[in-house]
């Protein structure tokens, strides 16, 4: 498989933004700046001024506008990576359960209910030329 | 001289470590985890290793994006316990073994495996949970640990294939080390999951089941598994799961399964767990 169809293949995977390369250069300030949260002086300074503190790393304002917001999904079509991502989730004390079901669009009580359930079948969720075709 | 005696392999969701580590163990939410892992734990209290080679990846902890290596080999004295966001994990630093990782260091390079040389690194939940989850909450770590760092985080992780064919360069470095040492390497990660996107929860039991069969009975047909494939049907995140492979690897053609268990959730992972002594 050539390096264009793989991508195409992986791109074609719904409700998922694949890490790959072009992704991780566009996302590479947003990340370093949640790289940055590892550090509990910088949590602190994060949590004291958002904007202030944001301002610091070279992040597009886009990606900048959706970390105050939290707008997770934009944030992984932007580059941002789950682990990074999840530094923030850990800075505002919540879980990495807690961002999934942001993520999903659930509560976190839905979203452990179905993973305590057996989690979410992969079943037309595999493609999105399969999804589309069940419209 | 040194062998490699057995594989384990393992999940290393990080909600695992913090349920150890708030006394959570006994919750209806993780008693059958745990319960789940005590075969496995009384197989290493007998096992007794010398060293551990433990196939894990960072989670943007050791390694930000600033320089990303495909294979990296933990070649220090010590390896202190990360801060990942909320404080790091109570638990003893992971003391290495120089000399050996020195040794493999110059074997693999020779074998064509061009691993990245690392002397200093913090390590993360996916090195330390494993730790718990087979050595329980000892003072200290009962035995070294050489950790092998790979990158699952972006992609494209190496394939199953190149990660199978390392596991062997692995067997054969080790084999060359002329003390007397136990050895049992670990598999770390896994086994389906994805935690981004709308998709997060994807959970594809059939898959882990047919991977563990495979790592037991045809592990050529699992190191034919293509990236595309552990990505649309066991997640994003089931990626890790070519670690499983290095470990694999370096097990030799055939393998006594003395141990499996899987279960569902922890957190948003299908946790599976395997021991496969060397025949």
């Amino acid at each position: 498989m050539t390096e264009r169809k793989h991508k195409e293949a992986y791109e074609d995977i719904p409700g998922t933004w694949v890490f790959d390369a072009q992704r991780a250069r566009k996302g590479y300030h947003l990340n370093e700046f949640l790289y940055s949260l590892m550090k509990a002086e910088n949590r602190k300074a994060f949590l004291a001024n958002e904007a202030e503190y944001t301002r610091k790393f070279k992040m597009t304002e886009e990606q900048r506008q959706a970390v105050l917001k939290r707008e997770w999904n934009r944030l992984l079509e932007l580059g941002g990576v789950s682990y990074a991502l999840a530094k923030l989730a850990f800075t505002d004390g919540k879980s990495y359960q807690y961002m999934a079901s942001q993520m999903t669009g659930v509560t976190e009580r839905e979203y452990v209910d179905m993973m305590l359930k057996g989690g979410r079948s992969p079943e037309g969720w595999r493609s999105k030329s399969e999804r589309q075709g069940k419209h | 001289m040194a062998r490699i005696i057995a594989g384990v392999g393992t999940s290393h969701t990080p909600a695992i470590g913090a349920a150890v580590d708030n006394g959570k163990t006994n919750e209806p939410y993780w008693q059958p985890l745990f319960k789940g892992y005590e075969p496995a734990k009384k197989w290493m209290a007998e096992t007794k290793p010398d060293v551990v080679i433990m196939v894990y990846n960072d989670h943007v902890n050791a390694f930000d994006f600033k320089i990303i290596p495909t294979f990296a080999l933990g070649c220090g004295e010590e390896f202190p316990i990360a801060d990942e966001g909320w404080g790091a994990r109570p638990v003893p630093a992971v003391k290495g073994h120089p000399e050996l990782a020195a040794h493999l260091v110059q074997s693999l390079v020779l074998d064509e495996f061009d691993m990245t040389i690392v002397n200093e690194m913090q390590v993360d939940h996916g090195l330390t949970v494993p730790l718990t989850l087979l050595f329980g909450t000892p003072k200290a770590w009962p035995c070294r640990v050489i950790p092998l760092a790979v990158n699952v985080i972006q992609y494209p992780a190496p394939t199953g294939h190149r990660c199978y064919m390392l596991g062997q360069a692995i067997a054969k470095a080790v084999a060359s080390w002329e003390e007397d040492l136990k050895v049992v390497i670990f598999g770390t990660g896994g086994m389906s999951h994805q935690i981004q996107g709308p998709r997060a929860g994807l959970v594809n039991a059939p898959f882990d089941q047919a991977f563990l069969d495979g790592l037991s009975r045809d592990p050529q047909r699992l190191a034919a598994i293509e990236p595309l494939e552990y990505l649309r049907d066991a997640g994003a995140e089931a990626i890790e799961l070519v670690m499983w492979l290095i470990m694999r690897g370096a097990l030799g053609e055939r393998v006594k399964e003395v141990h499996r268990f899987y279960h569902v959730p922890a957190s948003s992972t299908a946790v599976g767990n395997i021991i496969l002594e060397s025949a």
